[in-house]
């Protein structure tokens, strides 16, 4: 399976992290694919190697959803962690992608979440068709 | 499963580096660090115990430059060669575009080597991929340990071993000198980008997703 994203999917996807940073005040957003590869990423991510950022957040997730299954349960569908200064909160996104919010204490993560669950639907229907053309 | 940007012109692929236990991936991994400029990789990043083991992975990203007009980056990724981290190997193995197969040159690993050669074959076939046509890369490592005394298998014992079906290129290799490591990954790196050209010339994809073309 490839993954081709054209120029128009990459505007429309970065509008629509764009729309979630204005609403939530969150530091960067990416959008990842669960075998580590970054999609895109919008705001500032400072001097963040976001390659690296994206292998560690997919094989989180995928260590994560091992743990899940051990409980008797699917997945577990997002992830928080704290830091002292910057808060990262992971999300699924479909069955192949995961969003990533990094953030500080200018908003919540409730703030965060919500303005995740206000993109959630238009994510899904740019992506969905990109990964039905790579199947 | 390569990653075509055509908003950056960009070809994002996964190497995967898979061998048994201490047959010395993750020195490729660090040779390379080790050996290219920074404007052309990104951090290392190991996930290892206190022995040298890797318990995860080991990550490296590499821009290789520009083919036909799109920049080549390939995410290099090793798995832990030991039996019982099965789960880890097969998660790191998702969405893998090119394998090196690292073979130990040690007598006393020639049973781990082919253990290790059909448990990627059996991960690979979970993923729908065969080990037979996915772009895939021999090293056979450790040659250095000869002149030191050790009891090493020759290549033609080890092509006999795990390369007699697959016939894949193979290099003989001394990762921590650097031997063969460059070859290793150029080769690899030109299997992988031959075959996501091949890919999106076949099914047309690359004309009308975009304004590039391989």
């Amino acid at each position: 399976m490839d993954i081709i994203v054209s120029e128009e999917d990459i505007k429309r996807i970065d509008a629509c992290l764009n729309k979630m940073l204005n609403k939530s005040a969150a530091v960067s957003a990416f959008l990842i694919d669960r075998s580590g590869q970054l999609i895109s990423n919008c705001g500032n991510p400072s001097a963040l190697d976001v390659s690296a950022f994206s292998a560690l957040t997919a094989a989180n997730f995928g260590a994560t959803s091992e743990i899940a299954k051990l409980l008797g349960e699917e997945e577990f569908n997002l992830l928080f962690h704290k830091g002292q200064n910057e808060n990262v909160y992971f999300s699924v996104v479909g069955e192949n992608m995961i969003i990533v919010i990094v953030f500080d204490d200018r908003t919540t993560v409730g703030l965060v979440r919500l303005s995740i669950n206000m993109i959630m639907d238009e994510l899904l229907q740019i992506l969905s068709p990109i990964y039905q053309k790579g199947e | 499963m390569p990653f075509i940007n055509f908003s950056k012109d960009e070809i994002q692929c996964k190497i995967v580096y898979y061998g048994c236990g201490f047959c010395g991936k993750t020195t490729n991994l660090l040779y390379i660090y080790n050996k290219t400029i920074e404007d052309v990789r990104g951090k290392m990043v190991s996930i290892d115990t206190d022995g040298d083991r890797t318990i995860f992975f080991d990550f490296l990203s590499l821009n290789l430059g520009k083919i036909r007009g799109f920049d080549i980056r390939v995410q290099l990724y090793t798995v832990p060669g030991q039996v019982h981290y099965d789960a880890t190997r097969k998660l790191v193995l998702k969405g893998v575009d090119g394998v090196v197969f690292v073979g130990d040159s040690l007598k006393t690993q020639r049973e781990k080597n082919i253990e290790s050669l059909i448990n990627l074959a059996k991960n690979l076939a979970e993923k729908r991929l065969s080990i037979r046509t996915i772009p895939l890369v021999m090293q056979y490592n450790k040659r250095d340990l000869e002149a030191e005394g050790a009891e090493i298998l020759p290549v033609e014992v080890m092509e006999k071993d795990l390369n007699s079906m697959l016939k894949a290129p193979y290099f003989t290799a001394s990762a921590l000198k650097g031997e063969g490591v460059f070859e290793t990954l150029r080769e690899i790196s030109k299997l992988v980008v031959k075959d996501v050209s091949k890919k999106i010339l076949l099914d047309g994809r690359g004309r009308s997703a975009g304004t590039g073309a391989i």
